[in-house]
């Protein structure tokens, strides 16, 4: 099985577009991605498409109304928060699996305001029986790091600074602030320890890549902008004995982290930068050690110490993450892919990680009592 | 012969019992496994046919919990979210009253009643369970 490479992709600066349609969104990266690789939508061979909010709409289909119906195979993919990472695999296995050699994957999402969650139909517990919100679970999550480790209110919210100072350098996020300590620890509590500067932006984005086969890239010789896939992982959550009653991220993360490391025959002291799910400013700390950037334990010092800022040693969201970017569920996926591979081809002006070579991407997400969906990427530079 | 309409519970896992509620559970008789809920398979070890029904037990410890100051619209905050490790092994979700925000710990000892409370948006009450701090509190 040859390499699977990325020679085109690219997304929208997020925003709130309540105007426009989500085929419409996704459109434009599709497009903004055939760019980048100079090609056309008739050289794509396949179209996996992700999308939460209209799962059952096939959007991939009216998004190629909009750009050119070509007759091509389209899989509509949902996965909760791994939904454009689902769909970004789903591409990496068709070619790898011999059917084509270059592939479209696009994800996309429109969201309102306010807080995610719900739990149907009947009577709402909410309240009554705990909280069904996200940043709720999340919140849990870091007392549970807490109690384990010590781990500060400050040193959570100092994730949402470096964070948003991040965002600063990247034209293509939601918000582009300075939020200080004071101000991050300051703003509206929402789920302690998480406040309103703790929590990711609801926005709207897509997010689009187009992937190749190796020796095809050779052939159209692409390989001076492509970003070869080292590892394209997976995972669900595996048994854990409180994940009925709060959700578990952190196991599933770290199977599908370890199965990517061994992919891509590397160890995490190789990665030169990731961008991870800061879905919640308490997540991210969590993530360090599950992505093994850190010993378990070791995550509120890494903070501490810029180890995870940019000019630190493994640079963690400098796209400004979830929490200053934003998280339009169904593109975050390949959104993130997007930045490592900015950073990989050396394009990612003043938030360049220097020399970066090798880039990590994670993202993870489910509901309670519903379960987790992992995917991680392991990206290299051709 | 009128019958007055009982109390319905909040959730399907709650059993009225008569008057002497409690929250249904199941034991894996193979792995020892205790779940919230009734089930037939164990999602541990995957045995079948092995789940006993239990009623859950009322007393445990505060394992994570957060209070929760923004909520969906309509629901009274701030609450304290707990995630209780009851003494039997299972582990549920719940909301701890009675209770300074503040003043929950880690291992705190708390323990399960029954009260009639309406839902945010509701318009009768239901049964529920809520945690409540395990010493000198009123059921």
């Amino acid at each position: 099985m040859s390499d699977v490479y990325v020679v085109g992709i690219d997304m929208i600066r997020f925003g709130r577009f309540p105007d426009r349609t989500v085929p419409g969104l996704a459109a434009e990266a599709a497009l903004m991605a055939l760019d980048d690789a100079g090609l056309s939508i008739r050289d794509m061979q396949a179209l996996y498409c992700g999308n939460l909010g209209q799962a059952n709409g096939m959007v991939g289909q009216r998004m190629l109304a909009e750009i050119g119906q070509t007759g091509i195979p389209v899989v509509n993919v949902a996965n909760a928060c791994a939904t454009g990472a689902t769909a970004f695999r789903d591409a990496w296995i068709a070619i790898k699996a011999g059917l084509y050699d270059t592939v479209l994957a696009v994800g996309v999402e429109q969201m309102g305001k306010g807080l995610l969650g719900g739990t149907g139909g009947g009577p709402s517990p909410e309240g009554l029986v705990g909280s069904y919100t996200m940043p709720a679970m999340f919140a849990q999550i870091g007392i549970e790091h807490a109690r384990k480790y010590g781990t500060t209110f400050e040193q959570f919210a100092k994730v949402s600074v470096k964070n948003h100072h991040h965002s600063t350098l990247n034209p293509k996020s939601m918000y582009r602030k300075e939020t200080p300590l004071e101000e991050v620890m300051g703003a509206e509590m929402i789920a302690y320890p998480n406040t309103k500067l703790m929590c990711s932006v609801n926005v709207d984005g897509s997010a689009a890549a187009v992937l190749m086969a190796e020796d095809k890239v050779r052939r159209l010789g692409l390989m001076d902008r492509a970003v070869r896939i080292r590892a394209s992982e997976m995972s669900s959550n595996p048994f854990a004995e409180r994940q009925m009653a709060m959700p578990d991220f952190s196991a599933a993360t770290r199977a599908a982290a370890k199965s990517a490391y061994e992919r891509a025959g590397i160890g995490p002291d190789e990665v030169n930068l990731v961008e991870l799910h800061d879905c919640f400013a308490t997540a991210e700390l969590v993530h360090y050690e599950n992505l093994g950037l850190c010993a378990d334990g070791e995550a509120g010092r890494l903070i501490d110490e810029g180890v995870t800022a940019l000019g630190g040693k493994v640079p963690v969201n400098v796209s400004g993450g979830l929490l200053s970017k934003g998280h339009p569920l169904g593109a975050t996926g390949i959104a993130n892919i997007y930045e490592v591979a900015t950073h990989l081809r050396g394009k990612a002006g003043a938030r360049q990680v220097e020399g970066a070579r090798i880039g990590l991407t994670h993202v993870v997400g489910g509901g309670p009592g519903m379960g987790t969906a992992c995917a991680i990427h392991v990206l290299e530079k051709a | 012969m009128t019958t007055t309409e009982a109390v319905r519970p909040l959730l399907p896992v709650i059993e009225p019992n008569d008057g002497h509620p409690y929250v249904a559970g199941s034991r894996c008789k193979a792995c020892g496994h205790t779940y919230v809920g009734t089930r037939d398979v164990c999602a541990k070890c995957t045995a079948r046919d092995a789940m006993e029904h239990v009623q859950l037990a009322e007393t445990g410890k505060v394992w994570a919990w957060t209070v929760v100051h923004r909520s969906f619209p309509g629901v009274a905050t701030p609450f304290v979210d707990v995630i209780v490790d009851l003494d039997d092994g299972a582990h549920i979700k719940g909301t701890l009253v009675d209770v300074e925000p503040d003043a929950v710990t880690p291992d705190m000892p708390v323990r399960m009643v029954f009260r009639e409370v309406i839902p945010a948006g509701a318009d009768k009450p239901y049964l529920t369970y809520l945690f409540v701090p395990a010493q000198g509190a009123a059921a």
